[in-house]
Formats: C-alpha cells, structure tokens, sequence
C-alpha cells in the first residue's frame, strides 16, 4: 500500500534536479505567463459575447491545423493559427444568433477532431507529439518557438487594448452600441480574429481539448466575485496565470503532462470563486446603498 | 445636469438649437417586398419636441426607428439627422432599444452602462476621467439611481435597469432621443416614473424624442405631436388632430369610437396592439376581424 503510494508520488512528483530542469523550462514557464495574460485578458469578453462553445469549435479545428501542419512537416503553430482562423471566421461571419452559432460549432468540431485524428494516425512521429496537441503538454519550447507565441499574444494583447471600450460596449449592448455609430460588426469580426489566434497559442501548452481552462474558466471564476469592468479582467489574468504557471511548475516533477494541473488549479479557484460569490449573495452585500431618504418608486 | 461637460455633445445642441430640424424624412416610404410599412412620409421634428410613435404591432415603428439610425434603407425617399443624410449611428443620438433585460452575469454596473453611454465609442482602455465620472454621478442621481449606481446591471429589477438605459441614453446630451416602447412590461407606477423621467431630461437638455409606443395614456400629457401609423396609412399632428373618431375610422377603415375621458384615451374597435388595456376592445375587435 505504501509502496503503492510511493510509486503514485513519484510519478507525480519528482524533485530531484528541480533547479536544472527549471533553467530547461524557463521558455515554458515565459510561454505559460504569456498565455495566461491573454487568456485572462481575452476570457471576460468569451464570456459576456457567450463563445465559450465556440472557443471549444475553434480549438477543435486548431487542432486539426496543427496536426496537418505536422503532417506536413511545416510549424505547427502556424497550423494551428491557420485552423483556428478558419473556424473563427466561419463563426464570426455565419453565426450572429447564439443558436446559429452554437449549431455551425456543433457540426464543426467533430468533422476538425476527426480531421486531426486522421492526420495523426497518418503521421509517424515520436507519439509525444500526438497526445501533446490534445491533451497538452510541456513542450521543451526553443527560442523560435517562444518568440513566435510572444509576438502572436503581443498583437492578440494590443488589439483588444484598442478596442477595449467599444468591445465592451459592443458585447453587452450592440444595440445601443450600434445606435452610437460604434462599428460593432467590424469589431466583433476583428475580435474573433484575435480569439483565434488566442486559442491556437494556448493549443500549444494546454491542449485543444483543456483551453476552456485557460480561455473561460479564469474569468468565468472573475466574474463570479465582482462585476467591476476594471478588477474582473485583472482577476482574470492573475488566475489564469496562477492556473498555467503554477501547472508547469508542478508538472515539471513528474511524468504527468500539463494540463491535469492547469485544469484542477482554475478549477479549484472558480469553486472557492463560486463560494466567495454565494456567501456574499446570501449576506445581501449587493453593494447597494440603503439610502435614508424614501426614493420615488 | 444644467452644465454641460461634455464639449462634443454640447456642439451636438448648438447645431440643433438653430431652428433647423433635428430629424427630417422626406417622402419616406419603407416596403418589405410589396408590403408597405408607410408610404410618403414627411416630418421635420424640431429641437425639444415630443413625438410619439403609436401603432399596432407591425405597423413598422421599429422599422423607423431602424431607418433613422441608418440600419435599415428606405425604399424611397430621405432622412436627415441634424442636416445630413443618415449613417449608420450617429453620436448625437440617445438610444432605448425595446426593453431587453441585461444577461445575468454581465460583468458591469450600473454606473458602467452610463458611461458606455457618454465614451462608450471611444477606442482604448476604459479609463475615465475625474470630469466623466461627476458627469456620470449626476445622470444617475438624476434618474434617481445612487442608490444602486455600483451594482452589477444584471441583478437590478426590470424597472431599475430601465431607469440605467434612460440614464445612459441622455448621458450625453444627444440632440435626439429614440425610445423604442420603453414603458412595455413595466408596471403602471414606473410607466409613469419612466416617462415623467425622459420628460423631464428632455426639457433640461433641450433633445428632440421620438417615443415609440402602444399606448398613449402615461404620454398624453407631455406630448407635441403625434405619429399614427395604421394599415400603410399614417396621420401626424397633435393628440387632439390625430385621436379622433373620424381620423381613426378612415385610418383602419373599420369603424373606431375615440373616448377622451379625464385626461386619458380610450380607442374601442382598432385592432390588437392599439394598447390602451381594455379588454372590451380585444372582444370587439373580434368580432370586426371576422
Ligand atoms: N428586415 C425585415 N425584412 C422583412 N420584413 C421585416 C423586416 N423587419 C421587420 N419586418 C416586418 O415589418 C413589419 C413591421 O415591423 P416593426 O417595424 O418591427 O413593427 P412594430 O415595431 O411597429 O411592431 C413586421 O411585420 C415585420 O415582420
Ligand atoms: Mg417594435
């Protein structure tokens, strides 16, 4: 039992050459940081334009780019770019409607999950690779690799900088936003766009199947203790970074790869999220202000 | 909200104080295949005026409200917006769409739907100004709302949001005010808050409203002018020229008995969606159907 015990501890953690092996994944750590800022960043506005769905529509078909891009022999990550591009603009083009859109995502991640499936039963590389797109991995990232994540989540980053305030405006209320001559559709194209790209440089760390855990869950979890547009994105990011870094470094021990720790981690903080969010909702700390004066109606 | 902090918006009313009109349709017609909404339509509404646009359902009130802001061409004719033919928005324009409740779990407060109002359209992040933040707290505590100006929008009640929406589409003094039926499903007493409310901003800052409603009543008082559409016909002029027997009878051709009984109106035998909430006339209009 106890040598059972032992051999399961092992397997999860093993320190011995910790310092050595976080010099090796220095790269990992900066892409996991990176990630977790964008996904933090971009989460709230998945959430209030309600593409969680969607996000899982793309990453399938980012999936499929990238293991054709394998395939191929060219950069997976400009794979995966490509199919995700693919699949979100035929979501931002087609799908207007939440019921339209969530039906094109229905048909399309499986057809992009099979098209991966096959491409990786036709490739013969180390199988590493094959699990890794799916289920995540820590990928040893080399320079290029590392540079090419970081200038794809520096433009993901600054375009919604830009559009911030109308994307805001335009997410919650496009009527109005339309009205006010804010050019809501050219906004939500660019944005999914840029949710695009967000998506395929999480695949390469967390896995087409787990980037809910870095896209939604972090501010799903945000959005559960404030309603501030200000400290929702900024809660976001630090736990998705949390959620990512914190991954890494405790899969880096074992044989186990990324994602189980990234998902249980944003997961554990949405649950603690959540409570936080319901105790303050059953103590009535709304944030109204009980006013002295009797209000008209 | 005498002062207006807002340089931009304030240029908005100058243009408009000078007597020309702050919406113009000029032989307007709108026709979804051969099904004529209305047909000719000319109407200059000046600043500070009232108008209310009254109708059955699918008489095309939305629709003008659409054509106005540039979402939807008409079949012939033209609109002008403070002079210049219609774009697609327009920042001079407040804006309550039909009422739709916030979704739950809409990461803002109430105070951040004003400002999206006022700098919604403006590219960045969302800092604001010490100047826009007093400039927000004075629009809500003059819908009413401090007391709930730093809750999420979602949890407020349908008649609280609709008080924010009032809130933010005056925030930034717009030359005019399109209010799509923004009494319909709030009960009798906040119909009455609503729209003493758009009233009262309206005298204030001056704005031209173009009000889209079922029913006249909570309106009769503060209204210039009126705009019936019925059956591809319409009728424009006061509510003592237009609510009228013999205007109304032409008008869905069908006759329609017009009461005016302390200071509120009663309309007997129009079709469905006239709205003034009698259940005699659903019964009569009924039988005149069949
Ligand atoms: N884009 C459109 N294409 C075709 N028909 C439309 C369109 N928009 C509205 N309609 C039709 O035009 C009529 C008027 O609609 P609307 O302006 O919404 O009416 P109201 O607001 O007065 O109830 C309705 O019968 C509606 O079905
Ligand atoms: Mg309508």
């Amino acid at each position: 039992m106890i040598e059972m015990f032992s051999a399961v501890n092992a397997a999860l953690f093993d320190f011995t050459d910790y310092g050595e092996l976080l010099v090796l994944v220095r790269n990992s750590i900066i892409a996991g940081a990176v990630l977790g800022i964008v996904g933090g960043l971009i989460g709230p506005f998945v959430m209030s334009r309600d593409l969680a769905f969607a996000v899982h529509g793309i990453s399938e078909l980012s999936f499929a780019g990238a293991a054709a891009a394998l395939l191929l022999g060219i950069n997976v990550v400009a794979g995966s770019i490509g199919g995700s591009l693919l699949a979100a603009l035929i979501i931002g083009l087609l799908g207007n409607r939440a019921r339209e859109r969530n039906s094109i995502v229905g048909v399309m991640m499986p057809f992009g999950l099979g098209l991966g499936i096959l491409f990786l039963a036709l490739y013969e590389g180390r199988a590493a690779n094959k699990f890794g797109l799916l289920t995540g991995q820590i990928v040893s990232v080399d320079n290029p690799q590392l540079g090419l994540l970081l200038v794809i989540g520096a433009i993901v980053v600054v375009g919604l900088v830009i559009m911030w305030r109308p994307l805001t405006f335009s997410s919650v209320d496009p009527d109005v936003a339309r009205a006010r001559a804010v050019p809501v559709t050219a906004i939500s194209i660019t944005f999914m766009v840029l949710l695009g790209l967000a998506t395929a440089i999480s695949i390469q760390i967390v896995g087409a199947l787990l980037v809910l855990a870095l896209l939604v869950t972090p501010a799903a979890a945000a959005m559960r203790v404030t309603a501030s547009p200000l400290i929702t994105p900024i809660l976001s990011v630090v736990f998705a970074v949390v959620s990512v870094v914190g991954g890494i470094m405790l899969s880096l021990g074992g044989a186990l790869p990324i994602s189980p720790f990234v998902t249980t981690i944003s997961f554990t903080i949405y649950l603690v999220c959540r409570l936080i969010g319901w105790q303050r909702d059953r103590s009535g700390a709304s944030g109204r202000r009980v006013s002295t004066k009797p209000v008209a109606a | 909200m005498t002062e207006r902090a807002d340089p931009a918006a304030s240029a908005v009313l100058e243009t408009s104080k000078a007597d020309t009109p702050v919406l113009s349709l000029r032989s307007a017609t709108l026709a979804y295949g051969d099904r004529v909404l209305w047909k000719n339509l000319n109407l200059d509404v000046k600043p500070g005026e009232f108008l209310a646009v009254l109708g059955s359902n699918g008489t095309g009130k939305t629709s003008l409200l659409r054509a106005i802001l540039g979402q939807q061409q008409l079949s012939s004719g033209s609109i002008e917006l403070l002079g210049e033919p219609v774009r697609r928005g327009h920042r001079g324009i407040g804006y309550i769409p039909q009422q739709r409740l916030i979704e739950q779990g809409t990461p803002l407060r109430a105070r951040d739907l004003v400002t999206l109002g006022i700098n919604g359209h403006r590219w960045g992040l969302p800092v604001t100004g010490r100047r826009t933040r007093q400039q927000v707290d004075r629009v809500l505590a003059s819908v009413g709302a401090t007391s709930y100006a730093n809750v999420p929008v979602a949890t407020l009640s349908g008649g609280e949001q609709q008080r924010i929406r009032v809130g933010q589409a005056i925030a930034s003094n717009p030359a005019l005010l399109l209010c799509d039926e923004p009494l319909s499903s709030l009960d009798l007493n906040h119909q009455r808050v609503v729209s003493d409310l758009i009233d009262e901003r309206r005298r204030a800052i001056g704005s031209a409203v173009v009000f889209v409603t079922h029913d006249i009543n909570p309106v009769l008082d503060k209204v210039d002018r009126v705009l019936y559409l019925a059956g591809g016909r319409f009728r424009i002029g006061t509510p003592d020229e237009v609510l009228r027997s013999e205007v109304l009878s032409y008008m869905y051709n069908t006759p329609i008995e017009v009461i005016r009984t302390r200071g509120r109106v009663a309309v007997l035998g129009a079709p469905e969606g006239y709205g003034v909430h009698d259940h005699l006339e659903h019964h009569i209009d009924d039988r005149w159907q069949r």
